[in-house]
């Protein structure tokens, strides 16, 4: 890349960053209630209807604090539907959480017609005085949305909650052996179920930072494949949450590379730059996956498998 | 409190009746929706039950949206029951739909009128070459298949943008994205003159027949469910899980294809962006709602067509978003799933302690 000056490198750095929240955010969700033994395919949907849902609350509020609340409930009001199916009445988890995700491309688009043509109100601008303004790193690291430093934030907490904490232990607990969990008399279905939730909310953060800050519009599908990249990404990080955030700015990295590509003027048509996002997933995939018996010892053991409690 | 507890035998009768309790669920749902949006519910089921079905002409319409969701549908309910997750038939669809298109595209004043032929077969391929990427990544690298199949979707209309905005433009398009539209012997022959319903029924029809047969009756058959069903058993048996993998997605894929070759030759009679439908997803739900059994699933691509259908006309007529479709079918699904639990356990009053 010849025309790359220290000034479009951070800004390269800044829209890495950005991008990489929006899928971290729904990863990290992912991871807690994979962690809890709950696999949901249905991370697409509910970030699609959170999208919506806090589009249409910011246009009608002018409020983004209000949207992204919004965004949250309904991404944990998707869940928990999809979890009383998969939880109480053992419904597959795949089947399930397919369903819920061509449901919720369905609901937005229903919902999300009126809000196609409208305006968000003027977006605030959130730069860290002083820090802001030092060369380079100023424009590369600190005149972010606060979402991107809430992602790793929430990085370092469910870290230090799954593996130092007691309930963080319980609830892997409940996803390696769901039957241990039970004996000891821990409610393991509510606790899945507050897994689900927990996890939807996040994915409805992202869902609703991608219509709120990330592209501030509403469009039809616009969260084109990040909820199957979170759901990848859980698998690439081997549930651990450090990893996924590194995933996930790896991933924003292709996805603003394209950008910076077309920018520099190469010539390759736009739609082979705008399948690289896509390519890369199969192709870390791909490099993850080759040894099965890595995977399999770090996959939380009953992920994907139905719990019935006994008498 | 309610308590679900299992079965002794799986309840037949409700094996047979969850699929209509869940159409029921999802036209009560479908009432309330059309009562808060202030319209005529009366109105709104007509476009989705009757006007589909009410004269020849919708009927042939009707024939043209159901095809590829029976043919589609086919090929995933082998891979579902083979415990192998296909998510990405729709890929597989814009694929076939590419291959058969780019032959489509080199048929001549003097090309036999059985060229066609040659067109759907090239759809077979390219659906085929598409799933076959799933089945080498997860045979090979254990890569996971819902993903691969799904990253692959994107990747495929991004072919086919790049197709039609580019090399396969048709020069004399007035620049719309679009190719030329393909010549009458590259068109798949239509049954009635006046009505676009073709060959791809029949073929559809022979296909349940044929996929009837070799799950039911046929070895190859018998291990792809084995496999699903109780995959400890099925290595016991001896049963080769990597030529399920492969007979499944590649199957599948071919289906797929076809189904992508028969709507580029058929209705569509050129490539554009606007290719993929959402078949692919659309068949997701279709094999669920036909049991995964080839019968069920030509009345259940039959109902969801009727949806696609009752979708465009609450557009039309109603001027509701299509996307009502997406909806009715995601409700749909999740009633089944709901309603099948039932088949499996049944639900019991137990005293609180």
């Amino acid at each position: 890349m010849t025309g790359l000056t220290a000034d479009s490198l951070a800004l390269l750095i800044a829209a890495t960053l950005n991008a990489g929240t929006v899928v971290a955010l729904a990863a990290l969700g992912l991871l807690i209630n994979e962690r809890a033994g709950v696999l949901n395919l249905g991370a697409e949907g509910m970030m699609l209807v959170a999208a919506i849902a806090g589009y249409a609350t910011g246009v009608q509020t002018g409020s983004d604090t209000l949207g992204f609340m919004a965004g949250a409930l309904a991404g944990a009001a998707m869940a928990a539907m999809f979890g009383v199916l998969v939880i109480w009445l053992n419904t597959n988890q795949y089947a399930s959480g397919l369903a819920l995700s061509l449901f919720g491309a369905g609901l937005s688009a229903f919902a999300g017609i009126q809000y196609t043509q409208q305006r968000l109100p003027e977006r605030a601008h959130f730069d860290i005085p002083f820090l802001a303004d030092l060369p380079f790193v100023g424009p590369a690291l600190f005149r972010h949305h606060p979402f991107v430093y809430l992602a790793v934030a929430l990085t370092i907490g469910l870290s230090w909650f799954l593996m130092k904490s007691r309930p963080g232990l319980v609830l892997r607990a409940v996803g390696e052996s769901p039957e241990s969990a039970h004996a000891l008399g821990y409610p393991v279905r509510r606790i899945r179920l507050l897994a689900v939730m927990a996890g939807g909310a996040l994915c409805g953060l992202a869902g609703a930072y991608i219509s709120l800050v990330y592209t501030p519009l509403w469009v039809e599908g616009m969260v084109a494949g990040k909820g199957w990249i979170a759901l990848a990404l859980t698998t690439f990080a081997t549930w651990r949450p450090a990893r996924v955030l590194l995933g996930a700015y790896l991933f924003g990295g292709v996805t603003m590379l394209q950008f910076q590509l077309q920018g520099q003027g190469v010539q390759i048509a736009s739609q082979w730059l705008t399948m690289l996002p896509y390519l890369s997933t199969i192709v870390v995939l791909v490099l993850i996956s080759r040894n099965p018996t890595w995977i399999r010892i770090n996959m939380p053991a009953s992920l994907g498998k139905p719990f019935h409690p006994g008498a | 409190m309610f308590k679900l507890e299992p079965r002794a035998t799986p309840s037949t009768t409700l094996m047979l009746a969850s699929p209509l309790l869940a159409l029921a669920i999802t036209v009560c749902i479908g009432v309330l929706l059309f009562l808060a949006l202030g319209k005529d519910p009366l109105a709104g089921l007509q476009m989705f039950f009757v006007e589909p079905l009410r004269s020849g002409y919708a009927l042939s319409e009707l024939s043209l949206k159901a095809t590829p969701l029976i043919l589609i549908g086919l090929g995933l309910a082998v891979c579902f029951k083979a415990n192998i997750w296909n998510i990405g038939a729709e890929g597989q669809f814009v694929m076939g739909a590419v291959f058969a298109g780019g032959v489509a595209m080199h048929a001549t004043a003097t090309s036999a009128n059985w060229f066609w032929v040659l067109v759907l077969l090239a759809g077979v391929l390219g659906g085929m070459l598409w799933a076959a990427i799933v089945a080498l990544l997860r045979d090979r690298f254990n890569a996971n298949e819902i993903l691969v199949s799904l990253m692959l979707v994107y990747v495929a209309e991004m072919v086919l943008s790049y197709l039609v905005y580019g090399p396969w433009k048709d020069p004399a398009g007035y620049n719309f994205p679009q190719t030329i539209t393909f010549l009458d012997a590259a068109r798949v022959p239509k049954l009635f003159s006046g009505l676009r319903m073709n060959v791809g029924v029949g073929m559809a029809l022979l296909a349940v027949l044929v996929l009837t047969v070799f799950m039911a009756r046929t070895y190859a058959g018998f291990q792809l469910q084995v496999g699903g069903l109780a995959p400890a058993a099925a290595r016991y048996a001896g049963f080769s899980s990597r030529r399920a993998l492969w007979t499944a997605l590649l199957l599948s894929g071919a289906m797929a294809g076809l189904a992508g070759g028969l709507d580029a030759a058929g209705p569509q009679g050129q490539l554009t962006p606007y290719i993929p439908m959402g078949y692919g997803f659309g068949a997701i739900i279709v094999a669920f709602v036909g049991r995964l059994h080839p019968v069920g699933i030509v009345f259940s691509a039959v109902l969801m067509s009727m949806f696609y259908i009752g979708g465009e006309l609450a557009q039309s007529r109603l001027g509701l978003p299509k996307a009502l479709t997406g909806v009715f079918q995601g409700l749909l699904l999740f009633a089944l799933l709901a309603c099948d639990t039932f088949i499996h356990q049944r639900l019991r009053w137990v005293a609180a302690k």
